[in-house]
């Protein structure tokens, strides 16, 4: 019976990458300079805060649990790496990290402590960031150091590709370690898969539980200081919305909102596949054939996470007979 | 009933009064009906949207598409009774002939939330989000991002308006949350919709019809959501698409938890509900009429759920 439900996950896995290859393709066909230097690159540099929150989501998705206070923790860190960028781009990289994690210590000390709701304890760290946020920044944007090299955090390139996407790069790759060859990472999934289980195999739930959490404040954090580098300010009310954005990366990407089950590299195909159809959008007005304002955006990702959720439960249901419990969330 | 218990279910109703005692002392002007009318007004969306809330966590869901819902019926009334879509004669006809389709566009929409969770066995959280999403664009682009601005005092009653000296929304309101809690207390649907949450499995072998009580349930929540973005627009005497309704979702689910209704389904309290709403209400003003920024506010809001959840859980483990 397991094995069967595996197998359905799989097939909605996969889906993802050949549906992006396909979205791609598609592009490439139809549109000049599609896979041109210039759309790749700005495509990998403004989704590269998108893919961090995605992937500290994703993690804590695994466990069964959920993070919605990745935007306003951006946001934190965003104001306070502008703070700390006059000091340098160490300075102002590690601060913003700093904050992202401290909001991810909270998180983690009310789930497991205080036995809270991961939905409304992330929640309330939600409100909380945003509200700090707004008072350190005195309600208005931080404008960061163009003396120093932070704005390369944002801005740069280097080897060639933007600094941005290579820090995103390096955290999926450290990400995809973590989950594959560390107990740590066994542990989260297991966890996901019976948290009861987890505990009778003296697996360190409480710990592991505690590290996905700080793990996705770390990611919100890095997604800050990109955010303060790139557009030249940190901004406390930015980051709205980013935490329901992950989450659809996260479930397009084929990992399952009861936990259990997940992938890191499908993941970052979900985020791409959200961001690459805005590219697509762009072009497709380009060409004149029709005129669709920015607006439908936002419907055409709403249709298709409904497209991947409605094939998702079909292939879950199909495939395995015994159907997964409904969830709160 | 241990200290926690005890703590736990009438907290939340111990805060409020503590709140008001508090403001009768240090606010200056706070036992005026000006400061009662500005609070209660404020609220109201919050807790006509949070009713529908209640009901969905009761059976164990969650609904983050209500802040979108209310963009749409908010986007879409103007459009009737400003005559953009047809021309009706009469302002009366035009506005009834608003505000029915935009509310009934919300119960469609949030019907349709309900047959994903039903029909799919699609996770609320997942399938709702996709009307939260999509939901707000469908707004925007029905508009084209633009600003409605419109005077129309025969729709704006239900802003503006007053009833023997209290606001038509207010009346609204209790209307609102009387009738829901007499429904979640006194009728067979109640009685189905926590037996859900409860259990669903147990449930259904008892021969309840799970699935038409799950679409209704997100079918009233949307309706509710509707009737609140109707509100909203008609005391800004304008509707913007990309506003109404935002983050609506959590500010409801948060006077929800602080409320005492369980998150994970199976007991629910409408009144709670009301009174977790006045609560964080009461809070903000009472920061704000101290000279208090709103952002701070925030942080307070924050330390009170997490309090009041805290607190719930401590009573239910006993």
């Amino acid at each position: 019976m397991k094995r069967k439900f595996e197998l359905g996950s799989l097939l909605a896995t996969y889906g993802v990458v050949l549906t992006l290859i396909a979205v791609i393709l598609f592009g490439w066909l139809r549109y000049d300079n599609f896979l041109g230097a210039f759309n790749i690159l700005s495509v990998l540099r403004y989704n590269s805060m998108f893919a961090l929150v995605s992937l500290g989501m994703c993690f804590v998705i695994m466990t069964g649990g959920i993070d919605l206070s990745v935007g306003s923790v951006a946001a934190l860190s965003s104001v306070v790496a502008a703070y700390a960028s006059p000091y340098g781009l160490a300075p102002g990289l590690a601060a913003g990290l700093i904050a992202g994690l401290l909001a991810g210590t909270l998180n983690g000390i009310i789930v497991t402590r205080l036995h809270i709701m991961p939905f409304i304890a992330t929640l309330a760290t939600m409100l909380a960031a945003s509200g700090t946020a707004l008072l350190l920044a005195q309600n208005q944007s931080v404008s960061v150091s163009y003396d120093t090299a932070f704005t390369a955090l944002g801005q740069g390139n280097l080897l060639g590709l933007p600094v941005p996407a290579l820090i995103a790069a390096l955290a999926y790759i450290a990400g995809s370690i973590v989950l594959n060859l560390t107990s740590t990472g066994r542990g989260v999934l297991t966890v996901g898969g019976s948290e009861d289980a987890a505990r009778m195999m003296g697996l360190p739930v409480t710990r592991i539980i505690f590290l996905v959490y700080l793990g996705s404040g770390g990611c919100a954090g890095l997604a800050g200081v990109i955010l303060a580098a790139q557009f030249g300010a940190g901004q406390p009310i930015e980051g709205v919305g980013w935490e329901l954005f992950a989450i659809a990366a996260v479930v397009v990407g084929g990992t399952l909102l009861t936990g259990g089950a997940g992938s890191v590299g499908t993941t970052l195909a979900g985020v791409l596949l959200l961001g690459v159809l805005f590219t697509i959008l762009n072009f497709e007005n380009g060409k004149g054939w029709i005129s669709l304002s920015a607006y439908w955006q936002s419907v055409i990702r709403g249709l298709f996470l409904l497209t991947v959720v409605l094939l998702q439960a079909h292939l879950i249901n199909r495939v395995g007979t015994e159907k997964p419990a409904p969830d709160a969330g | 009933m241990t200290r926690y218990e005890m703590l736990g279910r009438y907290g939340t109703a111990l805060a409020l009064v503590v709140l008001v005692l508090f403001n009768l002392a240090v606010t200056p002007n706070f036992a005026t009906l000006q400061t009662l009318n500005v609070n209660l007004t404020q609220v109201c969306t919050v807790v006509i949207v949070a009713v529908g809330m209640t009901l969905v966590i009761a059976t164990g869901g969650i609904d983050l598409s209500v802040g979108s819902l209310m963009a749409i019926s908010g986007a879409l009334a103007p459009m009737i009774f400003m005559g953009k879509l047809v021309d009706i004669g009469s302002i009366h006809a035009a506005v009834a002939l608003a505000i029915f389709v935009s509310v009934l566009a919300a119960t469609i929409l949030g019907a349709f939330n309900g047959w994903l969770i039903s029909r799919f066995r699609i996770q609320p959280i997942v399938a709702t989000l996709v009307l939260f999403i999509a939901g707000r664009g469908i707004a925007q682009v029905m508009t084209n991002g633009n600003l409605q601005v419109f005077k129309v005092p025969e729709f704006q009653v239900i802003g503006l308006g007053r009833i023997f000296g209290l606001p038509v929304q207010v009346i609204l309101m209790a209307v609102i949350v009387v009738s829901a809690a007499l429904a979640l207390r006194r009728t067979t649907f109640g009685r189905q919709v926590l037996a859900i949450g409860g259990n669903e499995r147990a449930a259904r072998l008892s021969g309840i019809a799970t699935g038409r009580i799950k679409i209704a349930v997100y079918a009233i929540s949307g309706t509710l959501a509707g009737v609140a973005g109707l509100i909203v627009i008609a005391i800004n005497s304008a509707s913007d698409a990309n506003l109404v309704g935002m983050g609506m979702e959590l500010d409801a689910i948060a006077a929800v938890a602080v409320g005492g209704t369980l998150l994970s389904g199976g007991r629910a309290t409408i009144i709670g509900t009301l009174l977790g709403a006045l609560t964080i209400q009461l809070v903000r003003y009472t920061l704000l009429a101290n000279g208090v920024p709103d952002a701070a506010a925030l942080v307070v809001k924050a330390a009170i759920i997490i309090g009041a959840v805290w607190l719930q859980e401590r009573g239910r483990v006993g």
